[in-house]
């Protein structure tokens, strides 16, 4: 079938492949931070491994966890929507808020514990490499920005969709865009955390 | 000019028990992964392990969460092979150099 110019050109709504296209580009933002993070970490065998098992790893397994869920929750709200259950996709999504919220009240503690305690900056921490802050801090930060942001997005979704003025289709958006959130953590969790174990 | 409005599918295929199995099997990989962080294989080879199962996550996501997988294939079409293409182009400046630098040492 060929697009003739209509709003649904490969039988998705515009604002769907807008979101698609968006989030491509965004992903090669993130896969060139990505990327040259772990040029400079392969290439250094002295880089910092400072993650104990607890608080760290398990703060940020936990942290994994609850994005994964706020990821189910979403599924379940777009689902919701579509089927023209408002309220049920209004409390979906705002447990999906809440996940966010919790996602980014765990990183801030160790943002903090981190500045305050190890007195990590992007630019020197007590373990040599100054770089370790500024990629940690960089790709975390970045990351985090996007869960920030997509709380305060999906509780415009929420509101604009609960009074009726938005369709399920943005809600469909909005999900695209935080399943996205979710998909990026599932490279720095590993990179950022898992290869900087602290040794035995 | 014909309206393609209704082409757009109104709802969304997969159920409840899928979207669960789904979400299941991304903490079965997540435990596998944080697992491994414990087993000291080699920083090379453990990257590659953690990068593999993530490109498998994110499939996954991509796949169920985010619907790829009911849509039509030019959607899938314009969106993977572009960015794999494109990550590969990134990755061909940047990693021969930085294994070298490991094997340089002694």
């Amino acid at each position: 079938m060929t697009w003739e110019g209509g709003p649904s050109p490969l039988a998705v709504d515009k604002k769907k492949l807008g979101m698609w296209l968006f989030l491509l580009s965004d992903s090669l933002t993130f896969s060139a931070l990505l990327i040259g993070y772990s040029y400079v970490r392969l290439g250094t065998p002295q880089w910092p491994r400072p993650f104990e098992f607890y608080p760290a790893i398990v703060k940020a397994t936990l942290m994994t966890v609850i994005l994964l869920t706020s990821s189910l929750t979403m599924v379940l709200g777009v689902h919701a929507a579509h089927q023209e259950k408002r309220r049920l996709a209004v409390r979906y999504i705002l447990l999906t808020m809440l996940g966010g919220v919790l996602f980014d009240v765990i990183h801030i503690s160790e943002w903090i514990h981190l500045i305050l305690n190890e007195h990590v900056t992007p630019f020197a921490n007590p373990w040599g490499t100054p770089l370790f802050g500024g990629a940690f801090f960089g790709l975390t930060g970045l990351h985090m920005l996007h869960v920030t942001i997509g709380v305060l997005y999906l509780g415009i979704v929420a509101l604009g969709f609960g009074r009726g003025k938005f369709s399920p289709v943005d809600v469909e958006v909005s999900g695209l865009y935080w399943h996205f959130v979710d998909l990026v953590w599932m490279f720095i969790f590993p990179l950022i955390y898992l290869i900087n174990v602290a040794p035995k | 000019m014909t309206h393609r409005t209704e082409a757009v599918e109104a709802s969304v295929p997969g159920t409840t028990r899928l979207f669960l199995w789904v979400w299941f099997a991304l903490l079965i990989l997540t435990a596998v992964e944080t697992f491994l962080a414990y087993e000291e294989l080699a920083l090379l080879l453990f990257i590659i392990v953690l990068m593999g199962i993530s490109v498998v996550k994110s499939a996954l996501i991509m796949s169920y969460f985010m619907h790829l997988r009911f849509e039509r294939l030019g959607l899938f079409l314009i969106i993977v092979p572009t960015l794999v293409f494109l990550i590969c182009l990134i990755l061909i400046f940047l990693y021969p150099d930085s294994i070298r630098l490991l094997e340089l040492r002694p």
